[in-house]
């Protein structure tokens, strides 16, 4: 069972009446990946996940998680995976710990490991000294860290987070993610998020963008990054138009004043740079180099910005919910 | 270089691993599904616990009815009444069955609450059976008014009830099939509610009707036929009654003066007997629990 795939989808689709959320879309994630589906809002990642915890019926295809059917073996999709909601499901009138162990007894965690896994998930995420406080008083970050813990108290083979870190300040958000890296070397689990933050996407192992309820590109952030093209080399000298003929003569390079530096785009930036120092015969007084951004690579495949996706998805939103409507009325 | 990565990925899996605690989760079973049951009705006393407010709050009503109506009104209603039984004896059991009404109907409530704060959605999306969830809501729901009742309960010696263990044990029993009804009734129409406002101002048109129709403040003899007809169809009357006769049976009035005010529901001229009316009570009881549980089948 160990090395079968965490996840395996094969050609989902699901529609609400005319509407389609998800047009066919197919991937594997290996177990001990750390996989996630970056898109605009709207773009068909939250009903993907959501039929892969078994939470909505996909009209066609087929998912697997953990090795089990989402629809045939429900229960034991459910059992093997962890969820952490956008909005939180906490009580917030019991205390931290009264909730782990309310999800404990749910998820039948063996009386015996109880306390013990609880201890190690609390400290996981910093909260053991916070157990006996009510979940009302803690902030954004704690409840979220809580219900991280939560959801790996039954040990679950795949861990879902979906938009784990929406609605959070950016300092929480860089911290809740210290916590995530950090689960991942200390458990032996697949982790699978969603995410609209192009940054936060960097830190998954491989990354599906998706977008009109289909996978546009499936790969490494490296790689796709890679894929989009060459790094922005910008450096300032001593004699800025002297190098520009210099990059051109020597390197056939074709470079360009802008915002006051030299600028040009080459493969590999940071390896090229040391071969700039010891070849240009102009002094060097500051180099930058900029690796393409997961914006970027997003703008290559789908042509858009992702906040140009956003809006136009917002309006297909509308769309879905009028058909919606129709249908009631029909 | 490949195989060397493979061996030390290995290795570390290994090692992590072995710090992991290893956490087994056994296939589902009555045995797992009993204990969602207790973690669901712990659950609810926790909560009861910790709001304080709540506790206090719906005991002010039942206690207002028993000792200021009660008292107030017993010049005036006494006189029907036979020599030794006051009004505030006879609204007695109307009453104890007042203070299970709201907080049975609130804690079913809860459930709404629940959902649009989330944490329903934790309990619907684990591996348990929703009728598990359900009859631990229900449990909970029952556990916490009879609670409450037994504040009320603890009075009985301010309207010259004896405490008598039998009288006790009978009214617990009669609070908590009561409660566990009402409880079963709230979740099956709190699973189609999605705000707390609707579900509160469903409540308030329920339970006045209910109370006032059961016969908990007047004899269900020598009505108009409109309002006998009425009160036939309250459930409530049903669970009124035979906790009056229990009561009634343990006080120093002779037999046959309670058996003039409280005579009994009768159908159509046929004294409905207490057992019956209490399994009427627990039919309904169980059938709405089927329906709530039903509903929350359909839900996600």
């Amino acid at each position: 069972m160990s090395d079968a795939l965490a996840v395996e989808v094969r050609d989902l689709v699901k529609s609400y009446g005319q509407i389609a959320a998800v047009r066919g879309i197919g991937f594997e994630v290996k177990p001990g990946e750390t996989f996630g589906f970056l898109g605009p809002n709207g773009a068909g990642k939250s009903t993907t996940i959501k039929i892969l915890c078994t939470l909505v019926t996909p009209t066609a295809g087929e998912a697997r998680v953990a090795g089990y059917e989402v629809v045939r073996d429900r229960d034991k999709v459910r059992q093997n995976i962890g969820l952490v909601f956008q909005d939180t499901t906490l009580d917030s009138y019991l205390t931290g710990e009264q909730n782990l162990r309310f999800h404990a007894d749910l998820y039948g965690v063996p009386r015996q490991q109880v306390e013990p896994r609880l201890k190690q998930v609390l400290d996981m995420v910093d909260l053991w000294d916070r157990r006996g406080s009510v979940v009302g008083t803690y902030s954004g970050g704690m409840k979220r860290r809580l219900e991280i813990a939560r959801g790996l108290l039954h040990a679950p083979r795949v861990l879902f987070l979906d938009e784990p870190t929406v609605g959070l300040d950016p300092q929480t958000r860089s911290s809740i993610w210290e916590y995530i890296n950090d689960l991942k070397q200390r458990e032996d689990i697949t982790i699978f998020l969603t995410t609209h933050y192009m940054d936060e996407a960097e830190n998954c192992d491989r990354i599906a963008i998706v977008d009109h309820g289909k996978i546009v590109v499936l790969d490494t952030p490296e790689a796709l990054k890679a894929s989009v093209g060459k790094d922005r080399v910008q450096i300032t000298t001593d004699d800025d138009d002297e190098t520009i003929a210099e990059l051109k003569a020597r390197f056939a390079i074709e470079a360009a004043m802008h915002e006051r530096q030299v600028t040009f785009n080459v493969e590999e930036g940071e390896r090229f740079v040391p071969r700039l120092f010891a070849e240009l015969s102009t002094p060097i007084r500051s180099v930058s180099v900029a690796r393409p951004t997961l914006d970027d690579v997003f703008m290559s495949y789908t042509g858009k910005t992702i906040r140009d996706a956003e809006s136009s998805a917002a309006d297909r939103g509308r769309a879905t919910m009028m058909a919606f409507r129709g249908m009631r009325r029909g | 270089m490949t195989a060397v990565a493979t061996t030390h990925a290995t290795e570390e899996t290994a090692r992590k691993i072995a710090e992991l605690i290893r956490v087994s989760v056994p296939q589902r079973s009555l045995g797992r599904d009993l204990r969602a049951v207790s973690i669901v009705w712990r659950r609810e006393l926790l909560r009861f616990q910790a709001d304080r407010l709540r506790i206090v709050s719906s005991l002010i009503q039942p206690v207002l009815f028993l000792l200021v109506l009660g008292t107030g009104l017993s010049r005036l209603a006494g006189r029907g009444l036979p020599p030794g039984l006051s009004f505030n004896t006879f609204i007695y059991p109307g009453v104890l069955c007042m203070s299970v009404l709201f907080t049975s109907l609130f804690s079913a409530g809860s459930i709404v609450w629940d959902r649009e704060f989330g944490f329903l959605r934790e309990m619907l999306v684990a591996p348990v059976s929703r009728s598990a969830l359900v009859i631990g809501k229900c449990l909970g729901g029952a556990t916490v008014a009879t609670i409450q009742g037994l504040v009320i309960l603890a009075l009985a010696g301010l309207v010259h009830v004896p405490y008598n263990p039998m009288l006790f044990l009978t009214v617990i029993g009669e609070l908590l099939l009561l409660s566990f009804t009402l409880t079963a009734f709230g979740v099956a129409v709190a699973a189609r509610i999605t705000q707390m406002q609707a579900f509160m101002a469903l409540n308030q048109m329920l339970v006045m009707p209910l109370f006032f129709l059961s016969g908990a403040l007047y004899p269900l003899n020598g009505l108009p036929r409109w309002l006998a007809i009425v009160t036939r169809f309250d459930p409530l009357s049903y669970i009124v009654d035979p906790m009056r006769h229990a009561v009634f049976g343990h006080l120093s009035v002779p037999a046959a003066a309670t058996a003039s005010i409280a005579p009994g529901i009768t159908w159509n001229g046929w004294v409905v007997p207490d057992g019956l009316s209490l399994g009427i009570v627990a039919i309904i009881g169980v059938g709405t629990l089927f329906l709530a549980i039903a509903q929350f089948r359909k839900t996600e």
